[in-house]
This record gives structure tokens, C-alpha cells and sequence, in this order.
């Protein structure tokens, strides 16, 4: 991997103005931005002075898709345009909304999944023209097509099909007892496994797997049949037989860039630049990129280099040691800023909750079902609220951290030995005083050990942050699964590990300090 | 003075008196109708045993506990929660195995309130060396936390924190129930010649009818929450007022005589 490592983790946040927002939103934005801000401002400031791109690519987390967002943004480069690549964003809909919320200006789409997907009243069948015409009034442009249909198709092991005899999809019909796994999207959208099982009357389910974990499924058996996309470079690797579509459900799928049209006056070169990739891609090319990176393990940025016949930015894939600081920091800042809000929630929760049991309920059960929302749920639902980046994760994980903080502090403060209040109060000391003096302190301990706990975690749960352009481990972790790495993977699963080793190291440390030398001799004694 | 005499103006001179005083917990009533007056400068001992009201009488007379029904007084006043820092800083109080703050020092311990209000360091040492001499406690022990004192010194400590502001009352709830035998002999004799040359007001809660009368002739005796006699061993002995006063005084079985 290589194209994301050095990307600013807060680089865009001055252009968000023109799109009407819900008042959550500015809600939510209003009581954290000012915190973010102060917290992120070293982090920022030095990223800001280094490049302030104008414009920002962002790409699906498929290879495809990033070497789609490569070739543009070195397209970009060659226009004489500075041009960021958020790449691995996530899937169309995270992609979508950041384009027209303007947190990306371009990004690479294919017709089948703009009619099916984006735009629902439009003819499956329309073309470019038709399209152009109705992304208009949302303010987005659309190029002409690349050159290549990368349609969905089915795939089964060479062998196997031989065996089974099966050509097309609609001999998979008399084989109810095969094991098929699709990706999450294809299991999900509306030109996807639902219809293609009512065009074809297949009579199996399916279940949803990551596409790239089903090549290696399918291969070792576990699984019999999976979609792939025509241009995939496994296709070949795997030995695996397309099945053909014989009934024509699969529509169109010709690549194509979307970009904000007001790029026309930000940034004609890169409009311009775009539009001139236009036919230039075919799908023998587009399928020899695939391979360079999946098979041969190239980057992206190289693959992409290679095509346009120039020259990659120097430093790619060299310099471990930085990447890993690179990561690390964004990591850290993930975990360290949510962690530190929490914090300052939390602790009053608690407070409140140990005080008013009513209300003490209440606020326990309320972080308590925050617990229960999937990570990767809690992630996507914060988009609307913040975008993509660090701002998401951080959100999600302040979420996550509330519980742990919130019921240690309630468990500290009600645990405490009713003499020791009684004590407390009989000697004449006001409540506030009590609770500074008497009541935190005695809790301090399993506050911290509350503290504790949410950083452990929030170390691993913000790998996820990767899904959504927060950086940190994540992003070679992901990259790793996309490209079948097991060192990638290891490049983020290892100091992610060591990290929260270290998270657990430092607040044992900090127990130590914080923990009156009177309260561990009682824990001795 | 028998229980249930009482108006507003019957206690003018006491330091706390209860009129008609309750306090229930759902349907028990652990004080039941209550009404006594506590004079200034003598020391009383609430009397009982286990469940009969009298820790909660003495935790009412401070707000720790509030009437269900009825009045506590404090100097004549009625006792009001707006007013209750200022009657608690009067009284000093202490409870079983004396209820010091586990994350501060013995030093500590005394100074967390003359130090909120306002006391500098110098008057606060000066104050606790004063006390340490009074109370037999040596001025090598003012660094240590709670855990590493025994529990006579606990005491002694728990005492101090209580006189630090020289409040005209003392409040005790069981201050020896938790020593052993020969401490608790100690500490008995300490205690009564320090309440002796203090002059304070004095109420002490026990179940231990032999402490009771070591330290006053004043003993007030209680059960479910009601007050069944007042006044002396000798009274309770000679003309008990209920035959639990009779059974009370004669479960203290004393130690059979030498063969």
C-alpha cells in the first residue's frame, strides 16, 4: 500500500459551506467542533502549511476504484493541478453522499450503479447524455465512459463447472444445493442478488462475505459460486469459470468519473484532465492494472504511473519506519481526542448517575444501548452528521467510550463505604467539597480503571475508522485484505496490538500516580 | 424528665432536644415519637440494644437522619437545611473505627475542613499538635494513612477531627465498639477525663450498659424506637420503669468471683 499513508488526517475542513444540513448535524458540530479544533490544531496547522490541495479524489474500497483514483489524481498532476486521493473511502454510498456534500470533488463510478443505485427514476439502459442531463441539478458532472464494462458477473471454479456442467446462471438453478457468498453490496442493492435470484428463479440463498476473502473461500471450496466483476484479476489467477449471463440481467457497468461541477470554475485543468481519460481504458488494460497490484503486488500509484506512461511520486512503499509514525499518529489522535472527550462527558454522567439513581438509569441503559450498535454501524451513521475523516471516527469512538467511563464512575461513587460520606457530611463540608475532596478520590481508582478499559478498546474498534477516511492502523489493515497481504495486514494488526499494550501499560503507570499511597495500602491490606 | 413533655419553648437552654421526633423507613419506625432535651455542658449516653433508634437519634440531631415527624432543635432553633453546614461545624461527631478518609494522612485528615475554611497551614499544625497532646497521639504519626494506624490511633485521630474547630458539642456513635478489650479500657479512661476537663457537650451512643455508667449518670435507655427511662444505673437497678429496663440491666452478667 502506499497512496493513502501520508495523507493529512484533517486536511479539508474549510470548504463544507452551500449544502443545506440537518440540525443534528450543526448541533453536534457545534458542541465538539470547538474541542476538535483545539485539540487537532497542532495536527492540522502542520498539514495544512505542507499542501493545500484543490482538489480531493476519493475511490471505493476496491483496487479497481483506487487505481481509478490514482490514474486521475496523477492525471491531475500532470494538469498541473494539486489533487489529494482519499482512497478506500467505502462503498457507493459513502462515496456518493461526500461528493455531493463536497468533501470529495471526484470520484470513479460506473454507469449500472448511478441508474440503479444513485438516480432510481432513470431507464436502466440510459446513456450518457441522460445521465449528464440529471446529475446537473445535484451540481454533479459526469465524464464520458473510460472505455470498459465492468458489469457484475457470477464466477465458479473452472473444475467444478466442468464437473457440474454448468455454463450459465440459469444452470445454477438445478444445483439448489451449492454455497453461494456474494459481496455485502451485491447482496444488498436492488440490481444485486435479489433480482438476479427472481430473473433466474434460483432456489439457493446466499450469504454476504468481503469480496476478497470469497476469491480465497471459493478456491478452498468452502464456497461454490461468487459475484466478481468482469474486469477482476483473479478471474484468471483463481482458474475460475464466468458464467454467462445468459438471461442479460447484468446492465452496463462503463466506468466513468463523477465530479462537482463546480470544479469547472475551482479547477478546469482537472475537469479538463478528466474528461481527456475519457475512451482511453480498455478492459484488457483495465484488467492488467488489476493484476499489477492484486497479483503482482504493486501499488496502485505505480500500476496507474505505468499507464499514463509518467513518473510516480518518489518515497512510495520505501520509508517503513515513517509509515508506521504516520499511522501511528493518526491512530493516536483517533483514540487520544475521543478518549479525552469522553472523559469530560463521562465522568459528570457518572456523577449525576451516582447521585439521582432515577436518572442514574436512565444514563446507564442509554450508554448501554450505544454499546449494543454495531462498530461498523456506529461508524456510517456518523457520516451525515460529520463526513468523512477523523471527525466520524472520533465521533464513534467518543460514543463507545462513554459506557466504560460512565459506569465505573457510577460504580466508584457507589461503592464507596457509606460511613466514609456520612464522615463526610457530618463534618460540616459542602456537597461540592465532599465530591472533590472525598468522593472522586475514593473513586479515582476504578474511574481510571474505567478510562482504561475504553482506551483498550477504542484502540482496536478505531482500525474501523479506516472504512471512513479516518487513517491510522486501519488503513494497511484494509489495504491488506484488499490486496490479500498478509504483511500489509500485519503492518497495522501488529502496532495496533502493541498500542493497546502500551495503552494499558501507561494508565497502570498513571494509577500508580494518581492513586493516594493511602488507598493502595488498604487495597494490600 | 420522662419522655413527651414538650412545646416549642420547653428546651430554651439545651444544646438539642427532640419534640415528638420520628423517623420511619417505609413502615418501621426506627425513633417512634420522641421528645428529649440534651443539657449544655453534661455528657448523655443514648442506650440500647441493636435496632432500638438510638444511632438514628443521634444522626438526626446532626440532619444526617430527618424527622418524619416532629422537630429537632439545635441551640433552640429548629434545625433547618439551610443551616445545617453551620450546626454541623459546631458539633463534632465520630463513628465506629472512626470513618478517617482512606486517601489522606492523619494530617490530612484534620485539615480537610479547617483548610476549606480558610485556615492556613501554621494554624491547622498548631491546632492538630494541641489535640495530639490532649488525645495521647504522637506527632511521628501525622504523615501516615489510616491503614497503617491501629485501630486505638484510628480513634484518637477520629477524636481530633472532631475538635479541630472546638465545637461546643460532641456527638459519639459506638467510638469503641470496634477495639479490643484493653484498649477500649484505655481509650474509656482518656475519653472521660478529656469530655471532664473540655466541658462539652457530650452524647454517646452504646450498647454497653458498663461503658454507659463509667462515663455518665445520665444514661437514656431505648427500645424500638422509644425512650423507656432516663436516668442512672442506680434508677434502672432500683425502679425500672418496664420490665425491659429490669431484663436490660440484668443481661450485664459481671465476671464470676475468683475460686
Amino acid at each position: 500500500m502506499s497512496v493513502a499513508s501520508d495523507k493529512p488526517i484533517l486536511a479539508r475542513h474549510s470548504r463544507a459551506s452551500g449544502v443545506p444540513r440537518c440540525r443534528l448535524r450543526r448541533v453536534f458540530k457545534v458542541a465538539l467542533m470547538p474541542w476538535l479544533v483545539l485539540l487537532l490544531w497542532p495536527l492540522a496547522a502542520s498539514a495544512q502549511q505542507s499542501v493545500g490541495p484543490t482538489v480531493v479524489i476519493g475511490s471505493k474500497t476496491f483496487t479497481e476504484s483506487v487505481v481509478l483514483g490514482e490514474i486521475a489524481r496523477l492525471s491531475a498532476r500532470e494538469h498541473g493541478v494539486k489533487a489529494e486521493h482519499r482512497s478506500g473511502l467505502g462503498g457507493t454510498r459513502i462515496l456518493w453522499r461526500a461528493l455531493q456534500g463536497g468533501e470529495i470533488d471526484a470520484y470513479p463510478e460506473y454507469t449500472g450503479t448511478i441508474t440503479h443505485e444513485l438516480l432510481h427514476d432513470v431507464p436502466p439502459g440510459a446513456g450518457i447524455a441522460v445521465l449528464r442531463a440529471r446529475l446537473k441539478p445535484l451540481g454533479i458532472g459526469i465524464t464520458a465512459p473510460l472505455g470498459f464494462n465492468n458489469t457484475y458477473a457470477i464466477g465458479v471454479r473452472a473444475d467444478e463447472a466442468r464437473r457440474l456442467r454448468i455454463r450459465s446462471i440459469s444452470d445454477l438453478a438445478r444445483h439448489p444445493d451449492l454455497k453461494l457468498a456474494f459481496s455485502n453490496e451485491f447482496m444488498n442493492r436492488a440490481d444485486g442478488w435479489p433480482g438476479l435470484r427472481q430473473a433466474y428463479h434460483l432456489p439457493m440463498g446466499a450469504r454476504g462475505m468481503d469480496h476478497d476473502l470469497a476469491y480465497r473461500a471459493l478456491a478452498s471450496g468452502a464456497i461454490d459460486a461468487i459475484d466478481l466483476y468482469s474486469t477482476d484479476a483473479e478471474i484468471a489467477y483463481y482458474h475460475l469459470r464466468v458464467l454467462q449471463d445468459d438471461l442479460h440481467y447484468f446492465p452496463r457497468y462503463d466506468a466513468v468519473y463523477l465530479y462537482r461541477l463546480d470544479l469547472d470554475e475551482r479547477a478546469p485543468a482537472f475537469v479538463a484532465a478528466l474528461n481527456d481519460l475519457a475512451g482511453s481504458i480498455d478492459a484488457p488494460q483495465m484488467r492488467a492494472m488489476n493484476k499489477a497490484v492484486k497479483i503482482d503486488g504493486e501499488s496502485e500509484t505505480v500500476a496507474a504511473a505505468n499507464f499514463l506512461g509518467v513518473a510516480p511520486e518518489q518515497g512510495n512503499g520505501g520509508a517503513f519506519w515513517k509509515r508506521i509514525a504516520g499511522y501511528t499518529l493518526q491512530h493516536l489522535a483517533l483514540v487520544g481526542i475521543s478518549l479525552i472527550l469522553a472523559i469530560v462527558l463521562a465522568v459528570p454522567l457518572g456523577v449525576l448517575a451516582a447521585r439521582r439513581r432515577r436518572l442514574g438509569q436512565l444514563v446507564l441503559g442509554l450508554t448501554g444501548i450505544l454499546q449494543t450498535v454495531p462498530s461498523l454501524a456506529l461508524f456510517v451513521f456518523m457520516i451525515p452528521l460529520f463526513g468523512i475523516g477523523a471527525e466520524p471516527a472520533i465521533a464513534a469512538l467518543f460514543l463507545y467510550s462513554l459506557l466504560p467511563i460512565v459506569r465505573n464512575t457510577h460504580a466508584g461513587l457507589t461503592g464507596i463505604q457509606p460511613s466514609l460520606l456520612e464522615s463526610a457530611a457530618a463534618l460540616g463540608l459542602p456537597p461540592r467539597v465532599r465530591l472533590w475532596r472525598v468522593e472522586l478520590p475514593l473513586a479515582l481508582r476504578s474511574i481510571l480503571a474505567g478510562v482504561k478499559i475504553a482506551a483498550v478498546i477504542n484502540v482496536g474498534t478505531a482500525t474501523l475508522g479506516a472504512l471512513i477516511g479516518a487513517g491510522g492502523y486501519g488503513q494497511p489493515i484494509l489495504t491488506g485484505i484488499r490486496l490479500d497481504s498478509i504483511p500489509l495486514i500485519m503492518e497495522g494488526a501488529v502496532p495496533a496490538a502493541l498500542l493497546a499494550l502500551v495503552m494499558q501499560g501507561v494508565f497502570e503507570l498513571i494509577e500508580r500516580a494518581l492513586t493516594p499511597r493511602g488507598l493502595r495500602l488498604r487495597a494490600m491490606a | 424528665m420522662h419522655a413527651s413533655h414538650g412545646s416549642d419553648k420547653a428546651f430554651p437552654d439545651s444544646a438539642f432536644a427532640l419534640i415528638h421526633a420520628s423517623r420511619a423507613f417505609g413502615a418501621t419506625r426506627a425513633v417512634d415519637d420522641v421528645s428529649l432535651a440534651f443539657a449544655r455542658g453534661r455528657t448523655s449516653i443514648l442506650i440500647g440494644s441493636s435496632g432500638s433508634g438510638k444511632s438514628t437519634l443521634l444522626r438526626m440531631l446532626v440532619g444526617l437522619e430527618w424527622p418524619t415527624a416532629g422537630e429537632v432543635l439545635c441551640d433552640g432553633e429548629p434545625l433547618r437545611r439551610e443551616s445545617l453546614l453551620d450546626v454541623r461545624r459546631r458539633v463534632g461527631y465520630v463513628i465506629q473505627e472512626g470513618g478517617l478518609f482512606p486517601h489522606l494522612t492523619v494530617l490530612g485528615n484534620l485539615a480537610l475542613l479547617p483548610r476549606h475554611l480558610g485556615w492556613n497551614r501554621a494554624r491547622v499544625l498548631e491546632r492538630a499538635r494541641a489535640l495530639a497532646k490532649l488525645a495521647h497521639l504522637h506527632e511521628a504519626l501525622f504523615d501516615r494513612f489510616p491503614a497503617e494506624l491501629s485501630g486505638g490511633q484510628r480513634q484518637r485521630v477520629a477524636l481530633m477531627r472532631a475538635l479541630m474547630l472546638d465545637p461546643s458539642t460532641l456527638l459519639l456513635d459506638e467510638p469503641l465498639g470496634a477495639l479490643d478489650p484493653l484498649v477500649r479500657h484505655e481509650l474509656q479512661d482518656e475519653l472521660r477525663e478529656i469530655f471532664r476537663s473540655l466541658g462539652k457537650t457530650v452524647i454517646m451512643v452504646t450498647h454497653d450498659l458498663a461503658e454507659a455508667a463509667f462515663f455518665s449518670d445520665r444514661l437514656i435507655l431505648m427500645r424500638r424506637g422509644r425512650v423507656l427511662q432516663e436516668g442512672s444505673l442506680d434508677d434502672f437497678r432500683r425502679d425500672p420503669a418496664d420490665p425491659f429496663v429490669r431484663e436490660f440491666v440484668a443481661a450485664h452478667r459481671p465476671l464470676p468471683d475468683a475460686a
